[in-house]
């Protein structure tokens, strides 16, 4: 019955791969041989400091900006030869929104769907106005691009990358403008994208919108790639720590490091340190023991920022 | 190509999907001229772009009204159009080119080439089209192709507007060429017309030159005042009689030649070498145009 079925798109196990990825502008290397892995499948949250190469990566990856060397694969196919065909299975949000000013969000996306050859053009409309339903831009649809607001324009740029089904959603900080609801909406959209087989990157600073979307991990520091796999793994090389409340914080520490915790610090009220592997029932009642007052304890996991902090190390500078 | 090509295979059971229907990919590539249209509305939907015509097309009704007020006086040399209007409204078209095509046609076209794709760049929006994704080469091919299609609305705006002008003015009827033959008003009309596809030519090889120069730089402004530079330069040159070797390689050389078409006989040595010389710059600058653009970082 009917023609033998195409291979699956799914056979491809990694949606981009590039190996030693370089770029230098004149004398400074933006992206350092960088070796990335996104699984088919995954939202994977492409972190890093401004100015770490992140969007200089991103460029590559869609054929904007030639690599000094290494090489790019997209859905499985080497680029920049195929770009055509690999490029509109892919959706795009580069470095925040960029419309005409002077046409409506409908026209713009419209003025894009003309230039994609392999998109039926009877199918336009509707598919303009589903991606605009999408983001909630319909009830705006007729406005100037220009009197948009940045959030709404974040939502047309979110919309241009939905005009067709992709494989592949390349998101730079799709979240950037957008309000307390708008940022609950991305990642719903993110979600269910994901749900229906689109992998999905997204380029974030916004650690807290990252650790609640994304299933796989990769970090940039000065162009270089420091952590990369999925969320657990990049989180694993930072363990839980033990802190103890109390108003004796010298005593605890002191405590603490008896039990044989690591990085044992202490502040005004509280002794901190690194949990490793000993059992967190025995610090309340060694400090008890010791007769030290409790005024609190807990075991908490450092936050995805505190791993961003510690992979990165940075203050306030961004990257030369 | 069979209609099983064109027909939409929905793909799995993703059909239903909220993004539109997954069979509205194509897998098969038709010639299109979507882009192009798209590129055309862009340009003629413009205000400015629309001012910018508007004013092209105030010329010709200025001339008509001035020389209807007062009338010029003759033997002023050169191929002078502005003596016969009153014998012909025709010339009141001719008459028009004559006057824009120093400044304000090449100043029309070097706004639009100069936009093409240094305007994409300056708003952002040229980074968006190449990953649609648009090919660099075909990118230029319709910037290209919607620079000429302006170029001539361009230049027929200016003679069309002269031609009604003048024949409500004036009046038509048989014409009366430089060179004192008579010819039928529908060959004078064929000829003005002729002329003027002569010039909108000359005007779209400057075009090239603007896409090129387009390329180098993220300034509209800039790519625009570079053009009209290099027009006027041209210009210029083309007075300097000690540089008369360089005369017949400058792009304004031949411009004026499509007054040649109003003798009788043609004097076609001038036309034919205008258009050889706008072919020459046409594909000489095009092609510069896609050598620097087909591997530019794009960093906008």
């Amino acid at each position: 019955m009917g023609p033998a079925p195409v291979p699956s798109r799914d056979a491809v196990e990694t949606a981009v791969a590039t190996s030693g990825l370089t770029k230098r502008f004149r004398n400074q290397v933006a992206v350092d041989s960088l070796d990335l892995v996104v699984p088919t499948g995954s939202v994977f949250g492409f972190l890093g400091p401004n100015g770490s190469g992140k969007t200089t990566t991103i460029r590559m990856l869609l054929g904007l900006v030639t690599p000094t060397a290494g090489r790019v694969e997209l859905l499985g196919q080497e680029m920049p030869t195929v770009a055509e065909s690999v490029l509109a299975r892919v959706g795009a949000l580069v470095e925040g929104p960029a419309f005409h000013p002077y046409l409506s969000g409908r026209a713009n996306l419209a003025r894009l769907d003309a230039a994609d050859r392999s998109v039926d053009p009877r199918t336009a409309p509707v598919r303009i106005d589903a991606a605009l339903d999408r983001v909630g831009l319909l009830a705006a649809a007729t406005k100037r691009y220009r009197a948009y607001s940045l959030g709404m324009r974040q939502r047309l740029a979110i919309a241009s990358a939905l005009l067709r089904p992709r494989d592949l959603l390349v998101l730079d900080e799709p979240t950037n403008g957008l309000d307390p609801q708008g940022t609950r909406e991305v990642r719903a959209l993110v979600g269910s994208l994901s749900d229906e087989g689109t992998t999905v990157l997204v380029s974030s600073h916004l650690l807290s919108e990252v650790e609640q979307m994304c299933t796989h991990l990769a970090v940039m520091h000065v162009g270089r790639l420091v952590a990369q796999g999925t969320s657990a793994e990049v989180r694993a090389g930072s363990e839980p720590e033990a802190v103890v409340e109390t108003d004796q914080p010298l005593e605890a520490a002191r405590v603490l490091r008896e039990l044989g915790l690591q990085e044992v610090r202490s502040d005004h009220r509280s002794a901190t340190g690194r949990l490793g592997a000993i059992a967190p029932e025995k610090i309340v009642a060694a400090c008890v023991h010791e007769g030290i007052p409790v005024l609190g304890f807990r075991v908490s996991s450092p936050s995805l920022e505190d791993v961003f902090v510690a992979l990165t190390g940075e203050g306030f500078d961004v990257s030369g | 190509m069979s209609a099983a090509e064109l027909t939409e295979q929905p793909r799995g059971g993703a059909a239903s999907s909220p993004d539109g229907p997954r069979g509205a990919t194509r897998t098969t590539r038709r010639l299109s001229s979507r882009f192009l249209r798209s590129e055309l509305r862009l340009i003629f939907g413009r205000r400015r772009n629309q001012a910018g015509l508007l004013v092209l097309a105030g010329v010709p009704i200025l001339v008509a009204v001035a020389v209807k007020v007062n009338s010029p006086g003759r033997d002023r040399g050169g191929p002078d159009f502005f003596s016969s209007i009153t014998d012909n409204g025709l010339f009141v078209a001719l008459a028009s080119l004559t006057l824009e095509l120093g400044l304000f046609l090449p100043l029309a076209v070097a706004a639009i080439a100069g936009d093409s794709v240094a305007g994409e760049a300056n708003i952002g929006t040229l980074r968006y089209l190449l990953t649609v994704p648009v090919r660099r080469a075909r990118l230029l091919g319709v910037k290209y192709l919607s620079i000429v299609i302006f170029a001539l609305a361009a230049t027929y705006t200016v003679t069309v507007t002269g031609i009604v002008a003048g024949l409500v003015l004036f009046g038509g009827g048989d014409l009366t060429l430089l060179s004192g033959t008579q010819i039928g008003f529908t060959e004078a009309l064929l000829r003005v017309l002729l002329a003027s596809l002569y010039l909108g030519v000359c005007f779209a090889s400057l075009g090239a030159v603007g896409l090129f120069v387009s390329t180098l730089t993220e300034q509209p402004i800039g790519a625009m005042i570079a053009v009209v530079v290099f027009s006027t330069s041209s210009f210029i040159l083309d007075t300097i009689p000690q540089v008369s070797w360089v005369h017949p390689f400058l792009i304004t050389h031949n411009w004026l030649a499509f007054g040649d078409l109003l003798r009788s006989p043609i004097a076609w040595d001038g036309v034919q070498q205008g258009l050889f010389v706008a072919a020459a710059y046409a594909v000489v600058f095009w092609l510069a145009a896609w050598a620097h653009f087909g591997v530019k970082d794009v960093t906008s």
